[in-house]
């Protein structure tokens, strides 16, 4: 049984697993699930600088926090105990694509090349990290929600809005995944 | 003064939050201990069916491999039909009370800061959630991305109103 976990999960194991968080958030809490309001949270526990959308009582929303911290924590025993013993496979086209940029370590989840500590101070660690994560916490907040708000709350209740934040997600990917990133990769 | 009072007092704007807790029954600190259970599950399954990996993502959106379409697809049709369920037979959460979920509306903002997001998502390959279970994961360098989304978030409270929405 343990091996079997160890494996790579299938999507649709996964898929289901992710759309059950919506029901169970819901019955077990009346908890409306989305992840990116976490971010909102830490500012206005820690960071709220006066500003009116960082002035509310956070404490009501502490369950987003628990759960954030619970992914960490999903995060660590997935990687310490659970690991795939295998080779990790990133579909051909791709490793082709990605070398031809300057890619290099295809070994693990997340290619050394970019994201590694010894990068923080970089050029590469500037792009990827900070505009990155600036533009993903920015991003997610003018959206009113990330891919769990909008994408998998949004759409399981039906709502337009959540439709129109989903394709604007998927839409700045392609563009950065096609026009922009060749031109990053050219820095380097 | 009660405790009432003063928090009141501190909220200047009409609150909406977009992942809200809707229970009016008080919730003891302790009884927060189950949505981290909930988040745990939720952050396995982010790192077994490698959601947090980058090239996963990559392939999204070079279109060459179906997995993470498999995974929102089949999570949004869960979710639907959860949704579906829970409103049709008016089904109660564990304290009794009826299921809350609040309608979004539509504001542009759903469309600048969805291509921010977006182009952003495929440079970091992560998404809010997939940033803490990478973290998790020993990536320690996305603690820099983490600290970096907490300060665009500010950033956006801090220029809302200058903002389109």
């Amino acid at each position: 049984m343990i091996e079997l976990i160890k494996q790579p999960w299938h999507w649709a194991v996964a898929g289901v697993m992710i759309g059950l968080t919506v029901p169970t958030l819901l019955l077990i809490g009346n908890k409306t699930f989305g992840i990116s309001s976490s971010l909102r949270h830490i500012c206005a526990a820690c960071f709220p600088a006066n500003i009116s959308f960082f002035k509310y009582d956070w404490k009501k929303e502490i369950w987003n926090l628990f759960f954030v911290v619970g992914v960490l924590l999903g995060g660590i025993i997935g990687s310490q105990f659970l690991s795939n013993p295998n080779e990790f496979i990133v579909n051909e086209n791709t490793v082709k694509d990605l070398k031809a940029l300057g890619v290099s370590d295809f070994s693990s989840m997340m290619p050394a090349d970019i994201f590694s500590v010894e990068n923080i101070f970089t050029l590469k660690g500037l792009i990827f990290f900070v505009v990155g994560g600036l533009m993903v916490g920015f991003g997610t907040r003018y959206a009113g929600g990330c891919t769990s708000g909008h994408a998998i709350m949004g759409l399981s209740n039906l709502q337009l809005p959540s439709l129109i934040a989903t394709i604007s997600f998927m839409v700045g990917g392609f563009a950065m995944t096609h026009l922009i990133m060749p031109y990053i990769f050219k820095l380097f | 003064m009660t405790k009432a009072n003063k928090v009141e007092d501190i909220i200047i704007e009409e609150f909406v939050c977009e992942a809200p807790n809707n229970q009016v029954k008080k919730e003891s600190f302790a009884s927060n201990f189950k949505y981290l259970i909930v988040g745990t599950i939720f952050g396995i399954v982010f790192v077994k069916a490698e959601i947090i990996s980058w090239f996963r993502i990559q392939e999204m959106f070079r279109l060459q491999s179906f997995h993470m379409y498999g995974v929102i697809g089949t999570a949004v049709v869960v979710g639907m039909i959860s949704v579906q369920l829970i409103k049709r037979f008016n089904i109660k959460t564990l304290s009794g009370e009826t299921v809350l979920i609040p309608n979004k509306t539509f504001n542009k903002g759903q469309i600048y800061g969805g291509l921010i997001f977006g182009l952003g998502w495929a440079i970091t390959g992560a998404c809010p959630g997939p940033l803490f279970a990478q973290i998790g994961s020993g990536f320690l360098a996305i603690t820099v991305t983490f600290a970096s989304a907490v300060a665009g978030t500010w950033l956006y409270g801090a220029f809302k109103n200058k903002l389109p929405h």
